[in-house]
């Protein structure tokens, strides 16, 4: 008898969903947070929904007819059943979404990407670094934290926004700023009159910040050069390296390692992150268009 | 070597396992010439594959040519590879009907039976990578896992690759040593010319027993080996892998990167042409009523200018950082994804070039 060839080895595999198909989900609530920028809260239109979310993975949304984009879970508040999702209109699809009403159907494909990791932060203090819609994935983060208060230490939210006139999930902030075991500070990077707070770089708030440098996990999301700062400024006083977290950004057409647009240096961002640990990614960041 | 043992047939045989696999309902698929070249197609009757060709290959050139050997694989690959049927250029995803409010969705359409006829060790061993990257990661293509289950391959070893062949550098060639149904071993005696057959799978077994055929002769081995071993000699191009990927890692910075952005005119047609280039993106078709819309999935290639596009723009935007995504990607960066080298150095990105860019010398440069 031959030998079992490779060929043998892929027929013995079991068959797999497709997993270009998406889950059909209902627009529930519809929220304006600003010019640009809406919440959708999804509900599964039959009984297939997906099957869990965690904060950090994101899921991928199909308008019908226009196309499909990728965008991170924005709140775990409510329950696993409903998807909660922030999209800011900055193409022909996330338009579309923004457009979208109550009532309207949608396709979701998820969930994917690695989450922020939770359990490594148990029992530290915890710095999160916000740059604009960047506080989207951070949320649900936010959210979990606390929820488990008490196995986390000093939580330091740290936000920065272009102006005032950007900033997104004003409910949250009004209760973050009022919760004593929260230390919430924002800050514009350009203010008009009516601003009363802080002006500048959302890596300076860091000064601003509790938490004990050498038990202490930080997180990070926002546009690529506001992270690169983020970072440093978090490893400037000493935060180590292993304990710096952020979420990456690339094109994505499918999720699942296939289409090959997410590439950033070795990894695909889709499966391997889009969050990473700062020493992943770290010879790779500061290489110009890689 | 412990496993040596092959049938032994004139053409016959071959034609007789074409007539077999065709009353098995198989779509067959081989070399044929078309526009000049050995391209792949469908084969309906056996006289339509290639015969009594050869090809000449240089940096940005190919040409075939009438040669009185009438053999079936006297030339090495053309600018087609099987990843077209495996991982078609494009395919309908699904399609949805319906409006905003409420709308259903199909899928697309399913693979056919194929078989592969001529496949070369360097496509052979592309497949497995293409295995790799839709069967063995976290996810699964569908599609491509049942295109796949269905298929049947029959490998050919290659009595004369081209000048821009380096299978022996990839260890990938220039003999098929598993992954087919069956091999076969195109030898040019001085009584014509006649084939060797191994099999490699259980299915392979089964077509060959139908066909009666008688051993191969010792003597006809070692002309095998010998043919083998001529074809593996005459290749020039050298270089280790994993050498290779540990220097692209070291050289992301080097001046190579924009020398060689110079030259190339980010037509793609690298990695079109590669065997191992899976990347995709896909179309939204909507029809002019607007309740029906198709999914379709299509080739893409880092080298297109929205490839990488993000708000806030490309992150590649420039050729050399493009042409050092593909290089890197291909020969560094694949190793840590799927635990190989993603070049079986079947030379096709080297010949097709319109300038003439050739990977194995981009190596030299970069470890100057
Ligand atoms: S990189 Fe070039 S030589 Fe290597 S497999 Fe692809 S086309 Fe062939
Ligand atoms: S290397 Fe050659 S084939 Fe590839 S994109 Fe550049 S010019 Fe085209
Ligand atoms: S989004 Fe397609 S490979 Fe990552």
């Amino acid at each position: 008898m031959a030998p079992e060839s490779d060929y043998a080895k892929v027929t013995q595999q079991t068959v797999q969903p497709d997993v270009w198909l998406p889950v059909l989900y209902t627009v529930q609530e519809r929220k304006a947070e600003n010019r640009g920028i809406v919440t959708l809260k999804l509900a599964p239109s039959e009984a297939e929904m997906i099957e869990s979310i965690e904060p950090g993975q994101f899921n991928m949304l199909y308008a019908f007819g226009i196309g499909e984009i990728p965008i991170s879970i924005s709140s775990l508040w409510n329950s696993q059943q409903q998807l909660i999702h922030t999209i800011q209109d900055v193409g022909t699809v996330s338009k579309a979404f923004c457009n979208l009403v109550v009532g309207d159907q949608v396709g979701v494909r998820g969930a994917f990407g690695t989450s922020w990791p939770l359990e490594e932060a148990k029992n530290k203090d915890i710095v999160i670094l916000a740059g604009g819609v960047g506080i989207v994935p951070l949320r649900p983060l936010i959210e979990r934290i606390l929820h488990d208060r008490n196995d986390y230490g000093k939580l330091n939210v740290l936000y920065g926004a272009r102006s005032s006139e950007n900033i997104i999930f004003h409910q949250d902030i009004i209760s973050w700023q009022a919760d004593p075991t929260l230390n919430f500070q924002i800050t514009v990077d350009h203010a008009y009159s009516n601003w009363r707070g802080n002006v500048g770089v959302v890596t300076r708030l860091i000064g601003n910040a509790n938490f004990d440098p050498r038990n202490t996990a930080a997180f990070i999301c926002g546009p690529e050069i506001m992270m690169n700062y983020a970072v440093h400024a978090c490893l400037d006083v000493d935060i180590p390296e292993d304990r710096v977290y952020l979420s990456m950004e690339r094109n994505m057409k499918c999720a699942t390692g296939f289409c090959g647009h997410c590439q950033f240096g070795p990894y695909f961002v889709c499966k391997d992150g889009a969050v990473f640990a700062y020493p992943q990614v770290k010879s790779y960041l500061n290489i110009a268009e890689l | 070597m412990a496993k040596h043992h092959a049938f032994r047939t004139d053409i016959k045989g071959l034609i007789s396992l074409f007539s077999q696999l065709s009353g098995q309902g198989y779509s067959q698929i081989g070399p044929l010439v078309r526009d000049g070249a050995i391209m792949l197609g469908e084969i309906q009757s056996f006289d339509d594959l290639a015969q009594g060709y050869t090809d000449e290959q240089a940096q940005g050139h190919y040409r075939i040519k009438p040669i009185p050997n009438k053999g079936l694989f006297q030339y090495a690959v053309g600018p087609q590879s099987f990843k077209q049927y495996l991982h078609p250029p494009r395919r309908k995803l699904w399609s949805t009907n319906g409006t905003n409010q409420n709308f259903t969705v199909e899928t697309g359409d399913k693979p056919q039976k194929m078989v592969f006829w001529g496949v070369r060790s360097c496509d052979l061993e592309a497949i497995k990578i293409l295995d790799r990257v839709f069967l063995e990661g976290a996810f699964v293509n569908k599609w491509y896992q049942q295109a796949r289950e269905q298929l049947l391959i029959i490998a050919a070893s290659c009595p004369l690759p081209s000048a821009n062949c380096f299978c022996t550098s990839t260890h990938t060639g220039p003999k098929p040593e598993s992954g087919f149904d069956l091999g076969v071993h195109e030898i040019s005696g001085n009584n014509g010319i006649y084939y060797l057959i191994e099999t490699g799978s259980q299915k392979g077994e089964k077509l060959i027993k139908k066909l009666q055929l008688q051993w191969a002769s010792a003597e006809e081995l070692e002309s095998m080996e010998r043919m083998i071993e001529k074809a593996a000699s005459s290749m020039k191009k050298r270089f280790e892998p994993t050498e290779a990927a540990e220097l692209l890692k070291k050289t992301l910075e080097h001046k190579y990167w924009d020398e060689v952005g110079n030259r190339c005119l980010s037509c793609a047609n690298c990695t079109m042409v590669c065997p191992t280039c899976f990347c995709t993106s896909t179309e939204d078709i909507t029809d002019i009523t607007g309740e029906h819309s198709e999914r379709w999935l299509r080739w893409d290639s880092c080298f297109n200018g929205d490839f990488s596009y993000i708000q806030g723009g490309k992150v590649r935007g420039s050729t050399p950082a493009r042409y050092r995504q593909w290089m890197t990607h291909k020969l560094s960066y694949w190793y840590h994804q799927f635990g190989t080298s993603g070049c079986v150095g079947c030379g096709r990105c080297v010949t097709w070039c319109p300038v003439g860019i050739d990977i194995t010398e981009g190596l030299e440069e970069l470890a100057r």
